[in-house]
């Protein structure tokens, strides 16, 4: 989230699209009905199902899965053509008047540096035209045709409300519907949130969506004020924990990278990472690059790490590609991996297509499953009839179960969607043999260690090396693990401008990111956390929820990074005289008198930059603004492009109707022989999309009782149309296929799943939750996954869990699923 | 007592079984239905074991009664028909209660007033028999609506019908010489002669 | 479970006042349908609660689980897809006792004691002086109490008295994500429930209303509701419930009437015996006999 849950109640606008956020977040939707209440803003709903957001929604539109770039980009055309933008806020925070390289090109549906074969870009043509003093070229009169704003509205002229009713099935009529009360938020005292989840991500051009939302955001001026920003919504307590610590096979801890495997050369891996400004008097925060690596380098290694060695450069692995959850199946299956360890994860029912990860399990030597729970994957291969119809005597592969605890077991921090760093209490000591996550880790490690010192290897530098600094080796307390993250001085750090002044003294906790250092004198395992464990103690153990300034900046709860600032780029939501341009939800100001910016939350900004100074509000960027033109930084494009799904009921992109290469993402990753594992409509006539309940938790809760009471039986959703015209009835079992799989389930016939017209035909859409499989205490059920295609987003990879095709055809009879 | 050989018998020991099955079930559903009816009669429930035995037993107390009651019905029936002879004696049936019995026509094993009472008796009975059953939670489920006049119709049926037992009872109280007649079967010649002359005449052809 | 800490306004089949000597004033839960989103969280907070668990049932083709009131579910919620205006709307309602403030419950049981009402308007039940009848459920205007199986014992939400008696919410309204149920004083849940429908009238809801029904006197959970005038689009709620007549007979006139009637019929023969003396065989039958 670029704000917070709380934050949420100063809107005046709720756009929930790609989400659920009432049935996924019931708790933050909490600030939802706040707004309502208090600000009486309207909630608008634009789903392909009538969810239960939609229930208390003041308006819902329909849309086909997997078309919302169309929606969104006839939303920018509409604000555009209708002249309905923050015009100071695009002028001044964007990157409008940006001249882009005349050889940058977009021909029907592909941009220019495409090759065919290898699915990719050469985004060589991707940039601005540079100036002779190093900086970008601009036209402030946005008259130039090759500025942003001139092709951005060249490409967004095609999205008219026809297209997106012939592309989305929404009617004309609830589009304009919805774009004129989206466009009364480019006033500057109005604003609007929008509220995604994943189903945004889950598609294969899901980055692309989000950052259209994100641009209609930043038309209409609302990223980095109150009651605004593009809030991603997160699916798990801790996933953005995960991301922020690095976990994503390419990361580092706080979105660093790892270096590919070109670059062997530290300086060139840094300067690369360490951009110089794009236009005079710009930040460019990420120039500090070298002091949060080296942190990192120092909190892993300690003393090992010296300038000498490149602090350990040569130690990381270089990648020669992402590892990410559909490379590793696809080389699991091509009998590339020994072995894997599934650590709180359930990868079987949570990655797509069921029988091609079931098969690459059973070509594993060795399976460890780290869970608190008897999961699907670490039982792959028994056979549980109809719901894992395995021969176990066909599987050689060998399981290990280690259980951990749970969440409310351990003590810990966890990071939620707002950033916040917030400190939890075990409630209960895990059963059994169960061990916390660091212990079990621990425990392998030392046990590796000790195996390198006595046998060496290939490479056992990294290991031998690595800093154990733990009261007791084999249980790492979370209180060390927190402190290690949030950073410690390794000797006294001064004050830049005044080296006599000691900052902090060695062997202290920092305060925060900017006291890091790249000459080894700090240590911190993951800058962007800095300060969460200070010399003032546990901050994100703190529960003050005082709301000086009324409008919900609890500063003093808990602790969210960065820097403890709770509005991302709110710098922004002041005009370029540091005013704001709401007085009444004020984040931040320019004080004259005191020479710096104040207000109800830490400054996202150079704290002592004056508006004079012309410095941007968006710090980490080098040109300062935002970015409407993502230069090279998307796979697909700098502009989004509506694409049909991979599996789409239509023939070709209305788009691009005569261009094949333009029909789905271009740029998406497809692996050899996962072509013919896709449906065509003439097989697959409906749309799928799959999603999470209420009721539910993945696949945790179904172990649950309670959970399995209130929603006990696997079920899909088809409309009443569909519904008619194939003889089922509510409470039929159906089966539904796709080109991967068939699931069994009850029917719930629906009036919230319309029939839509899609480029002159009818589309029906079939709902499918995901929470069911053969272990736990609700009726067993097949893994919905057992469907999904086997592509991701091409950034992400995430899978395309939200846009396939299936068949579905009544059975003759009511099977009797087993308790 | 010594028992005079020329007594006439009046009830089978079958009979007396019979009535007296129906009569102690009645008694037994009475007190445990009206304790079930009014806070006032609550303190019946102790009769049964509680609150809750009260609950659980009536229904089944019911059931017997039910059952006994329709042998009795099949017994006394053709007896019960109403004839001309008896609603001469209903409309002289002030003079009856007046204690003066010298004008009464004739009558046969039963009197017009009994016959009457046994309709009255057999009608009350079909209700709380069939309004019984949807009260029966344990075994049954009705609709509530059905349910509700079942409620009502049971209850008023009862009160109706343990009104006409304390008159019939009343009526083998007053009428000295009745009661032995279920206890033991016979009446006295006197006593059929009187109140019954047209069955003691039959009574005594053959005897 | 009665707490002898609250004062108890009525008591089923109890003809006497019951101690009522504190003065409380009345509670009420406000249900806000505009803003439930049907998340469960109220069911599952009950079950927590009153340590309660239902069977794992099967799905019968709608969102609703389990799909009705029982001994082990006090409160379950009714989905109805309905199109009222033209447009769907997909209203969800949390169904569970009412709170009567003429709770046709406790007019109808036959246990004293076994359903009480609270000053503050909780009607709650003794599960151990009740027997089991079912008279409640005949007695309910909403179809509310559920006999279990395991004890024959009648069962219902409690509006959770036993934490409203040391001063807390009830379970569901703690758990509650989106503040669609609330409770305090009813009259409090009164004033909150106007400014409710004035946010829906604005929002186009023009016949938004509080659902607090005259016809049971009241009661002390209610309802905001976006279509007040059509109680029935929210899973058949009823338009004017009250006691149903049949029920006031049963436990009203007709009580009296019997008793009274039984009263007429034993003096009536007392005095007639008293004064007519017993109908004897004359003399002279039992000499013709002789």
């Amino acid at each position: 989230m670029t704000n917070h849950w709380v934050d949420i109640k100063n809107t005046d606008l709720v756009l929930i699209m790609g989400g659920n956020a009432a049935e996924a977040h019931p708790c933050g939707f909490k600030w939802v009905t706040e707004a309502k209440a208090h600000r009486k803003a309207r909630l608008i709903v634009v789903d392909p199902r009538f969810t239960r957001s939609a229930a208390v929604a003041d308006y819902y539109a329909p849309i086909r899965a997997g078309s919302d770039i169309a929606f969104l980009g006839g939303l920018i055309n509409y604000l555009l053509s209708n002249d309905k933008i923050h015009h100071q806020y695009v002028r001044d925070y964007t990157d409008m008047s940006y001249l882009v390289k005349d050889e940058f090109t977009f021909t029907d549906g592909i941009f220019s540096g495409y090759d065919p074969d290898k699915r990719k870009y050469d985004k060589a043509t991707w940039g601005y035209q540079m100036g002779e003093d190093g900086y970008v070229k601009t036209d402030p009169s946005l008259q130039d045709p090759r500025c942003v704003y001139q092709l951005l509205k060249a490409h967004y002229a095609r999205y008219t409300p026809e297209l997106v009713e012939r592309i989305c099935g929404t009617p004309q009529d609830a589009f304009l519907k919805v774009a004129g009360m989206i466009a009364e938020t480019a006033a500057p005292d109005r604003t609007m949130t929008v509220m995604y989840a994943l189903g945004w991500t889950q598609h294969s051009q899901g980055s692309q969506m989000i950052r259209t939302g994100a641009m209609v955001q930043l038309l209409l001026g609302n990223i980095g004020v109150a009651g605004g920003g593009m809030n991603a919504l997160r699916g798990h307590s801790n996933i953005q924990g995960l991301t922020d610590l690095g976990l994503l096979s390419n990361l580092l801890p706080g979105y660093m990278t790892l270096p590919g495997e070109a670059e062997k050369d530290f300086q060139a891996y840094l300067t690369k990472r360490s951009p110089k400004p794009l236009r005079p008097g710009q930040l460019s925060y990420w120039q500090n690059y070298p002091k949060f690596f080296v942190s990192t380098m120092k909190a892993w290694y300690g003393d090992a790490a010296t300038p000498e060695n490149n602090w350990c450069y040569d130690w990381l692995p270089k990648l020669d590609k992402t590892h990410d959850i559909l490379q590793v199946f696809e080389d699991m299956n091509n009998g590339k991996m020994n072995g894997y360890f599934c650590q709180g994860f359930n990868p079987l029912a949570s990655a797509p297509c069921k029988i091609k990860l079931s098969g690459a399990l059973a070509k594993l030597k060795y399976l460890v499953v780290i869970d608190p729970l008897a999961t699907e994957t670490s039982e792959f291969w028994q056979n549980h009839g109809e719901f894992n119809d395995v021969d176990p005597t066909q599987i050689q592969t060998e399981v290990f179960r280690l259980p951990s605890s749970c969440f409310a077991e351990e003590d810990g921090s966890l990071v939620n969607s707002t950033r916040w760093l917030q400190w939890h209490w075990k409630g209960a000591e895990p059963p059994g043999e169960a061990l916390n996550d660091q212990e079990i880790i621990a425990g392998i490690f030392l046990k590796l260690k000790a195996m390198y010192k006595k046998d060496g290897g290939a490479f056992p530098d990294p290991v031998l090396n690595l800093t154990w600094k733990h009261k007791q080796p084999t249980h790492p307390a979370p209180e060390e693990l927190a402190k290690e993250f949030s950073g410690r001085a390794l000797k006294d750090v001064t004050d830049p401008k005044d080296p006599a002044k000691v900052l902090v003294k060695a062997g202290e906790q920092l305060n925060g990111f900017a006291e890091l250092r790249d000459d080894g004198s700090t240590a911190c395992g993951c800058w962007i956390f800095a300060g969460a464990w200070s010399e003032k103690g546990n901050l994100m153990a703190r529960r003050d929820n005082a709301d000086p300034y009324g409008i919900g900046q609890n500063l003093n709860w808990s602790y969210a990074w960065p820097a403890n600032r709770r509005v991302l780029y709110n710098r922004a939501s002041c005009d370029a005289d540091g005013a704001p341009f709401d007085p009444s939800r004020k984040l931040v100001g320019w004080d004259a008198a005191a020479g710096k910016w104040t207000g109800s939350d830490i400054p996202d900004f150079k704290a002592d930059s004056a508006p004079a100074d012309g410095m941007g509000p968006f710090i980490m960027n080098p040109e300062g603004v935002a970015r409407f033109f993502a230069r090279d930084m998307m796979a697909e494009g700098p502009f989004p492009e509506h694409y049909e799904p991979m599996e789409s009921p239509l023939a070709n992109n209305p788009m691009h109707p005569d261009n094949p290469l333009a029909r789905a993402n271009p740029a998406a990753r497809v692996f050899k022989g996962d072509w013919e594992s896709f449906g065509s409509p003439a097989e697959f006539p409906y749309v799928a999309t799959t999603y999470r309940l209420t009721e539910h938790f993945h696949t945790w809760s179904k172990h649950v009782r309670l959970n399995a009471i209130v929603q006990p039986e696997q079920f899909v959703e088809i409309g009443e149309e569909l519904a008619a015209a194939k003889g089922i009835t509510a409470g039929d079992h159906v089966r539904v296929r796709s080109k991967r799989g068939f699931i069994v389930a009850v029917a719930v016939v629906t009036k919230r799943l319309k029939t839509l017209t899609i480029d002159g035909r009818s589309v029906h859409t079939v709902g499918i939750p995901i929470h069911w499989g053969f272990k736990g205490v609700a009726r067993n059920g097949y893994i919905t996954n057992t469907l999904t295609p086997f592509v991701g987003d091409a950034n992400t990879q995430t899978p395309e869990f939200k846009a396939f095709l299936v068949d579905i055809e009544k059975l003759p009879t009511r099977l009797q699923a087993k308790a | 007592m010594q028992r005079d050989p020329r007594d006439l018998i009046r009830y089978t020991p079958s009979e007396r079984l019979n009535h007296w099955i129906v009569g102690i079930s009645f008694i037994l559903l009475g007190l445990s239905g009206l304790a079930l009816f009014h806070p006032a009669f609550w303190p019946f429930t102790l009769l049964f074991g509680g609150g809750t035995w009260t609950r659980i037993i009536h229904p089944y107390l019911g059931v017997l009664m039910a059952l006994a009651y329709v042998v009795m019905l099949i017994r006394f029936t053709r007896l019960n028909l109403m004839t001309a002879t008896d609603w001469q004696w209903i409309r002289r049936v002030r003079e009856m209660v007046d204690g003066d019995d010298h004008n009464m026509p004739e009558q046969g094993k039963y009197n017009g007033g009994q016959k009457i009472l046994f309709w009255l008796l057999f009608w009350c009975m079909l209700l709380l028999i069939l309004s019984g059953i949807p009260l029966w939670r344990t075994w049954f489920s009705f609709p509530v609506e059905w349910v509700r006049l079942a409620a009502v119709v049971h209850s008023g049926s009862a009160a109706v019908m343990i009104g006409l037992i304390m008159v019939h009872v009343y009526a083998a109280i007053w009428t000295k010489g009745t009661i032995r007649a279920m206890w033991y079967g016979t009446v006295t010649r006197a006593w059929a002669k009187q109140h019954h002359r047209a069955w003691y005449k039959e009574a005594t052809k053959e005897g | 479970m009665a707490l002898q800490s609250l004062d108890i306004a009525a008591r089923s089949a109890t003809t006497t006042p019951s101690p009522s000597a504190r003065q409380g004033f009345e509670v009420a839960k406000l249900i806000d349908i505009s803003k439930c989103i049907g998340c469960k969280a109220c069911q599952v907070a009950c079950m927590e609660w009153n340590d309660l668990r239902d069977e794992v049932g099967i799905n019968h083709g709608v969102y609703d689980n389990p799909m009705d009131l029982t001994d082990q579910s006090w409160t379950v919620m009714r989905f109805s897809e309905v199109e009222p205006n033209g447009h769907l709307e997909w209203l969800i309602r949390k169904d569970g006792c009412m709170h009567c403030a003429d709770p046709g419950c406790l007019k109808a049981c036959p246990a004293p004691g076994a359903i009480v009402k609270y000053g503050n308007g909780i009607v709650d039940f003794n599960q151990e002086h009740c027997i089991g009848c079912g008279y409640c459920i005949t007695g309910c205007p909403f179809n509310i109490p559920r006999i279990a199986q395991k004890d024959g014992k009648a069962y219902k939400c409690t509006l959770c008295s036993d934490r409203v008696a040391v001063g807390l919410e009830p379970a569901c309204v703690k758990t509650c994500p989106t503040g669609a149920i609330t409770y305090g004083a009813k009259d409090d849940m009164v004033q909150h429930a106007a400014i409710r429908v004035r946010d829906l009238n604005e929002r186009g809801f023009a016949q938004a209303g509080l659902y607090d029904p005259p016809g049971v006197g009241g009661t002390h959970v209610m309802y905001v509701l976006q279509h007040a005038d059509q109680p029935g689009l929210y899973a058949n709620l009823p338009q004017d419930p009250q006691i149903d007549p049949l029920v006031s007979v049963w436990k009203g006139i007709t009580k009296p009437l019997a008793i009274a009637a039984f009263a007429a019929v034993s003096l009536a023969g007392l005095f007639h015996y008293i004064t007519k003396g017993p109908n004897e065989v004359s003399k002279e039958t039992e000499k013709e006999v002789e």
